[in-house]
């Protein structure tokens, strides 16, 4: 059987979503922890252009950036598919995707900013959010439907690691009165089993996000 | 047969991705181009995200974002694909589709600049197109191989858009020289009939770039301004 492998860092969502990936259609991966702090010549070999995690390996065969490893994923391994069969539902499940990705920068800023900034922030992340709330699950369970799709994986990161960068920041942005439906998705998604089973420790992530945070606030950071 | 539409906008690079694969594979639609200076009610109903084009619409449904669109169109239309068969083939175009998406701002930032800090976008740019020369192009006529495809149609603003604003910023980036393989490439996409016949007028988007030039660097421009105007020409 081909070498499957997910070149990863414990704390990141993005190499989440390809465990996952692997998990929910039963594909059996070694996992190769990396120190992105002190990244290896074999992550800069692997992934010269963007030298970040995740890198996905498939018999000898190398791939970077978490959203075209989990459509590779679904092409090779089509069972329990993240994609809809219908041409505009997966548009959709994509575009959703995309979204999450492009507004990184405004729903992280909170994260890294202070005082009047970190307010301004706040409020960015939170029209982000709401039209995800607005466009979120009302007689599904799931952004994908009735079962976890690709939408949803790309979302994780508000279930476990958003919680974690709030404490850190000493805000509260996604608040459940404000975000039901939010709320609402993320206790179904830590319900589903191979979710459950497969997720950083929080208490972990919440020491790592305190000093990423004091990293960012330094008076010398910009 | 069911409606397909697209909203646009004539100096958008995002807009000819979707006309280039529509021609190519022979899907007949209607345009109507869209005032991104003064958006109408229409897009801003079809796209309430982003309230950019393109837009696209087929049988009542609607999709917004080029790249999203041309997955659609590719397994809507399967006639001369835009992605390969293989797998790893396919997830190699979409990244260096996604790269030159992600690393707009690099490639771009020199148009808005002047004196220094416009020499080091240049190098910033220059750095991208590097990438793009030795790890995207290779030895290949097309990013997608023999023929041309999804990345190839995603990078094609670099053949058409590019000279347009070294000439209206006064700098050179992608000269001849340094970058072999990329000028080889323009040469073979401009040639590509679906292409021949369907791009940008050169003297008005030399027009266009000028007087977007001038808006970046008045005075009282700073980045942001830069930043959220480039946001609203969905360049």
């Amino acid at each position: 059987m081909e070498e499957v492998r997910v070149i990863g860092f414990w704390a990141s969502p993005y190499v989440y979503r390809v465990i996952w990936a692997l998990n929910l259609k039963g594909v059996k991966y070694e996992y190769q922890e990396e120190d992105i702090f002190n990244k290896s010549d074999l992550l800069l070999q692997y992934n010269p252009v963007h030298k970040k995690v995740p890198v996905f390996v498939h018999g000898g065969k190398v791939i970077a950036e978490s959203s075209i490893i989990l459509e590779y994923i679904e092409d090779t391994w089509p069972q329990n598919p993240l994609l809809p069969t219908e041409p505009h539902a997966r548009a959709m499940a994509r575009f959703w995707t995309k979204f999450r990705d492009d507004k990184k920068p405004n729903i992280y800023g909170f994260f890294q900013r202070a005082g009047e900034e970190q307010i301004k922030a706040a409020k960015e992340a939170q029209e982000c959010l709401k039209i995800l709330e607005e466009h979120g699950p009302e007689e599904k369970k799931f952004f994908d439907g009735d079962k976890i799709g690709m939408t949803d994986l790309s979302l994780g990161w508000l279930a476990f690691w958003f919680e974690g960068m709030e404490e850190a920041a000493g805000i509260q942005v996604l608040e459940a009165t404000s975000f039901p439906r939010l709320h609402t998705w993320i206790r179904n998604f830590k319900e589903v089993q191979v979710i459950k089973e497969n997720h950083p420790n929080q208490a972990r992530l919440l020491v790592y996000f305190k000093w990423l945070r004091e990293m960012y606030t330094k008076p010398a950071t910009t | 047969m069911e409606e397909v539409k697209v909203i646009g906008f004539w100096a958008s690079p995002y807009v000819y991705r979707v006309t280039w694969a529509l021609k190519l594979k022979g899907v007949e639609y209607e345009y109507q181009e869209e005032d991104v200076f003064n958006k109408s009610d229409l897009l801003l109903q079809y796209n309430p995200v982003h309230k950019k084009v393109p837009v696209f619409v087929h049988g009542g449904k609607l999709i917004a974002e080029s790249i999203v669109i041309l997955e659609y169109i590719d397994e809507t239309w399967p006639q001369n694909p835009l992605l390969p068969t293989d797998p790893h083939a396919r997830a190699m175009a979409r990244f260096w589709t996604k790269f030159g998406d992600d690393k707009k701002p690099e490639f771009l930032g020199f148009l808005g600049r002047t004196g220094e800090e416009q020499m080091e976008a240049v190098k910033s740019a220059q750095e991208c197109l590097k990438i793009l020369e030795e790890h995207g192009l290779e030895e290949k006529k097309f990013f997608d191989g023999d023929k041309i495809g999804m990345t190839d149609l995603s990078l094609g603003w670099i053949a058409f858009y590019f000279e347009a604003m070294e000439e209206a910023a006064g700098v050179q980036v992608l000269e001849a020289t340094s970058f072999p393989r990329l000028h080889a490439w323009i040469r073979n996409f401009k040639e590509v009939q679906v292409v021949k016949e369907n791009h940008p007028d050169q003297a008005r988007l030399l027009a266009y770039f000028k007087w977007l030039r001038e808006m970046y660097v008045k005075p009282a421009t700073i980045w942001a301004e830069f930043g959220a105007a480039y946001k609203l020409l969905c360049f």
